[in-house]
């Protein structure tokens, strides 16, 4: 097939996308404790998602519109992962399939809980609670020591204001078990010496084959040719502590909980 | 004609250039397109010349004054779909294609408009990988542009208006055209695009002056063709095998060369058991007939996407005891740099250009040993291929060929079982990211390079055919989909995802000189001359760049 480009949420555009460019990315289908190809996560948070928006119309048993049954695994109207996603955001013409807004998290959320539906007992899904979440991050995970989020806290991690528009709940329940694992490679830790000397370390934004652009540990921007510097290593460990043994599971889904509830200012 | 070569003139006078070119009377007659190499100051053909070596006689611009290149104009196109066009160029005058359908024509030397023609693509259209457009081809005083929704419209080159139209696929059924037309004697050729909807793959011939169809030949041969057999049960009628880039034409042997595309469903070939011709092969055409003189299928069965959809290369290569051989070098999207006897087809050498595991190697006849990874490994190339429909360009001078290269790339391959729906995509599996606990980027370039050197890395590659070794290497952090130029003085203008704009020494590798432009290169670079002064023209993000040397 001819190259494809693929807009921000390619996880979905895989499939179609098929097309080619398909280097996909932290799609469901990338995380631990898989279940099938989808980790348990974003069946969890889909779960959850499906009981808040899908259940009126649906039921529990996924059974509740006339010809229609979710747990069997078949759609009428899709065969791929992709095209269930279109279906959750742009319904169904002329039904009650109404479109929804949902992000990246919640899609993927929703797809593997379809997907999964058929296959799973509903008592083993462990959902956090989000304002729990929120006072582990504060206090316990001291995330905020280098996670900013709505203009308070360090910024020598990534902003995590909107994470949950364009990461899915495998994705950060795989960064909070296992960091280095789950780290999107464009977020590398950059040592650097300058051509005079100066030492910089810090969190990469952009690269290309002449310069590099960094946050450094002083949270400021800087831009470096690097026919210029002396030394340039990427470091492929993350500098986020894993929290397998600092928290509990369900302190864990707790904070995944809230990190699902930031979705930026729009 | 008139208004062209007043405006030519003008340029003329404003650049106190001492020659005039005019316009020749009868337009860009077939014996020019034969000897496109004697007037440089044109690019007459998508490729540059029927053998497809995208080589520049022009010698103004060489290692030691590159330097001075500065941006002499700018065209902003109208339209944010990726700018894949080469452009033409004409005796002053510049015709481009802007995604997905218009027709721009431009003064070469100053780059402001004469015309404009927008033909809007019916609604049903569907290409499969962006409403994008590759070029144009030209005959007489006539430009030949194909439509995503599969159409083929003649337009005059001086008022701009569209001559003819005529329906070469249906875009209900997944059929486009994306690729610019090739010209040869009166006919207009052109390969369908759609292998991801099921389609039956064809190259087809249509009579210039009236649109007519002369020829079509279907690049999966049906019952009771030679070929057939190698399709096992019904998937021939959805057999995919699409042809959506530009052919060559050896005059010597009176043969076209096309490459084709993945067999369909893209992944999943236990639906389509058999070597599924002649898909993912080249095939060798009479170009009044349409028939078949030999083919050369590179990946039999191909699991992998692994399209053929790379520019043919012709080359009278010199032969030991004198005198030339003429072969057809071709880097294919399978890893695998090939020598082919192009009269014949025979296969001569193929060597790997980047890593692969596909294959372990090529036999005597240069079908590959196949080395299927286990389910869940990663198979390289990955799903773009060592290289894709990028043009790549072979120098006489210094008898290198050159391509664009992902380096350390590769996928996971998933078969999933497809259906078949009219006008649906029709994949059969979806490939990964090598790394499935990374999240890799895919093709998306925003302002920020979302590629890293995690995913695979770019590279410019100059291999010695006579070998098939690697001679340099050119790295880029970022993956590339630019096309490669070559000129009479060894410089090398390539380009990258990353928006720089590179000449090369393209004896060694060395970088001579870059610009920023701000937006993927996703073209091949051209050059030209008006009135004695070389150009050099490249497309990044939308706008199209102009490069002369600094007065
Ligand atoms: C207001 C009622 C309503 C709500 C709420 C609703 N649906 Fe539906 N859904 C329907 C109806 C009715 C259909 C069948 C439409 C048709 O006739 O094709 C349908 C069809 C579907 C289908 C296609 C099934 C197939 O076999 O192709 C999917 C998938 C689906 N819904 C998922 C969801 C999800 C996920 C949610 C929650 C995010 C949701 N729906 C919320 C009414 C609803
Ligand atoms: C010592 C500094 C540090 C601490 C403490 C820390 N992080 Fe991180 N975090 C990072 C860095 C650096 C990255 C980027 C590299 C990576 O993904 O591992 C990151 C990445 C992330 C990401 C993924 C962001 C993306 O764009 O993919 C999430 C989600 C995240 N952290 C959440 C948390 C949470 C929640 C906590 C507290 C429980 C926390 N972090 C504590 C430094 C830290």
């Amino acid at each position: 097939m001819e190259e494809r480009r693929f807009g921000r949420r390619l996880v979905l555009a895989s499939v179609l996308a098929a097309a080619g460019a398909l280097a996909a990315s932290g799609t469901a289908l990338a995380q631990q404790e898989h279940v099938g190809q989808y980790s348990q996560a974003d069946i969890n948070f889909g779960m959850s998602l499906y009981g808040d928006n899908c259940v009126s119309c649906h039921g529990p048993g996924g059974d509740g519109v006339d010809g229609v049954n979710l747990r069997s695994g078949q759609f009428r109207a899709a065969s791929s992962d992709y095209e269930l996603e279109q279906i959750i955001s742009n319904g169904i013409p002329d039904t009650a399939m109404l479109p929804g807004n949902y992000n990246e998290a919640e899609l993927a959320g929703l797809v593997a809980y379809l997907r999964m539906m058929g296959s799973l007992d509903a008592s083993d899904a462990t959902i956090g609670d989000a304002a729990r979440g929120e006072a582990l991050y504060n206090g316990k995970g001291d995330c905020a020591s280098c996670h900013r989020i709505g203009g308070a806290g360090s910024r020598t991690g990534p902003d995590l204001s909107d994470i949950a528009n364009y990461r899915t709940a495998g994705a950060m329940s795989g960064t909070l078990v296992d960091p280095t694992e789950a780290m999107v490679p464009i977020n590398r830790t950059v040592r650097i010496v300058a051509g005079d000397g100066t030492r910089y370390e810090g969190r990469r934004l952009n690269e290309d084959t002449y310069t590099v652009q960094i946050v450094d540990e002083n949270e400021r921007l800087v831009s470096l040719v690097k026919a210029d510097l002396r030394e340039y290593e990427i470091l492929t460990e993350s500098s986020m502590p894993s929290y397998a043994d600092t928290l509990t599971e369900q302190e864990r889904a707790d904070v995944l909980a809230y990190l699902l509830t930031l979705k930026g200012v729009g | 004609m008139k208004r062209l070569a007043q405006c030519t003139f003008l340029a003329g006078l404003l650049l106190a250039s001492a020659a005039l070119v005019q316009a020749q009377g009868g337009g860009v007659t077939f014996e020019r397109l034969l000897d496109a190499a004697a007037e440089p100051h044109n690019w007459l053909t998508y490729s540059g010349g029927y053998h497809s070596n995208r080589h520049t006689a022009l010698d103004r611009i060489t290692p030691d004054n590159v330097d001075d290149l500065e941006v002499r104009w700018v065209f902003q196109a109208q339209s944010l779909q990726v700018f894949q066009t080469t452009p033409l160029v004409v005796d002053g005058v510049m015709y481009l294609t802007e995604p997905p359908n218009t027709v721009v024509a431009l003064d070469a030397a100053l780059g402001r408009v004469f015309w404009r023609y927008e033909y809007t693509p019916a609604p049903t259209s569907r290409p499969c990988c962006g409403r994008v457009n590759r070029g144009l081809a030209i005959l007489g005083d006539t430009l030949y542009m194909g439509t995503i929704d599969a159409q083929l419209i003649a337009i005059d080159t001086v008022s701009g208006k569209p001559i003819w139209k005529t329906a070469v696929g249906d875009p209900e059924d997944g059929h486009a055209l994306t690729l610019a037309p090739l010209i040869v004697k009166d006919k207009v050729i052109v390969g369908i695009a759609g292998g991801e909807f099921g389609i039956r793959g064809f190259i087809s011939a249509y009579d210039a002056e009236t649109g007519e169809e002369v020829w079509k030949f279907y690049t999966i041969p049906g019952p009771g063709e030679p070929g057939h057999e190698t399709w096992e049960n019904d998937a021939w009628r959805t057999g995919g095998a699409p042809a959506w880039l530009t052919g060559s034409y050896d005059a010597q042997a009176d043969l076209v060369y096309w490459g084709t595309g993945n067999p369909g469903p893209d992944w999943n070939p236990a639906q389509r058991p058999g070597d599924n011709l002649y898909s993912s092969s080249v095939v060798a055409l009479d170009p009044d007939t349409g028939e078949l003189a030999w083919h050369f299928q590179f990946t039999p069965n191909d699991p992998y996407d692994y399209d053929s959809v790379q520019v043919p290369v012709l080359v009278d290569y010199p032969a030991q005891g004198g005198g030339t051989l003429p072969l057809m070098f071709w880097a294919n999207r399978n890893g695998f740099f090939y020598v082919l006897d192009r009269t014949t087809g025979r296969f001569i050498n193929g060597q790997p250009y980047v890593f692969l595991n596909w294959a372990e190697g090529l036999d005597d006849a240069g079908r590959p040993v196949m080395t299927p990874q286990p389910p869940g490994a990663t198979t390289y190339p990955g799903v773009q291929g060592g290289t894709n429909w990028y043009s790549p360009s072979y120098s006489p001078s210094t008898r290198l060929f050159y391509l664009s290269a992902w380096e350390a790339y590769g996928s996971r391959f998933i078969p999933q079982e497809a259906e078949y729906e009219r006008g649906r995509i029709f994949l059969g599996g979806l490939p990964a990211p090598d790394d499935p606990d990374n999240v890799i980027p895919g093709l998306q370039r925003g302002v920020i390079n979302n590629w890293t050197e995690a995913a695979g890395t770019g590279a410019v590659i100059a291999l010695d055919p006579a070998t098939g070794e690697e001679r340099w290497k050119y790295e880029m952090t970022d993956v590339t989909s630019s096309g490669v130029l070559t000129t009479a003085t060894d410089v090398l203008f390539t380009g990258g995802r990353e928006g720089y704009f590179h000449a090369l020494d393209a004896r060694e590798g060395n970088l001579l000189w870059k610009a920023t432009l701000g937006g993927m290169i996703a073209n091949g670079p051209i050059s030209y001359a008006v009135d004695g002064e070389q150009f050099v023209a490249v497309a990044a993000g939308n706008g199209l760049f102009v490069f002369a040397l600094r007065e």
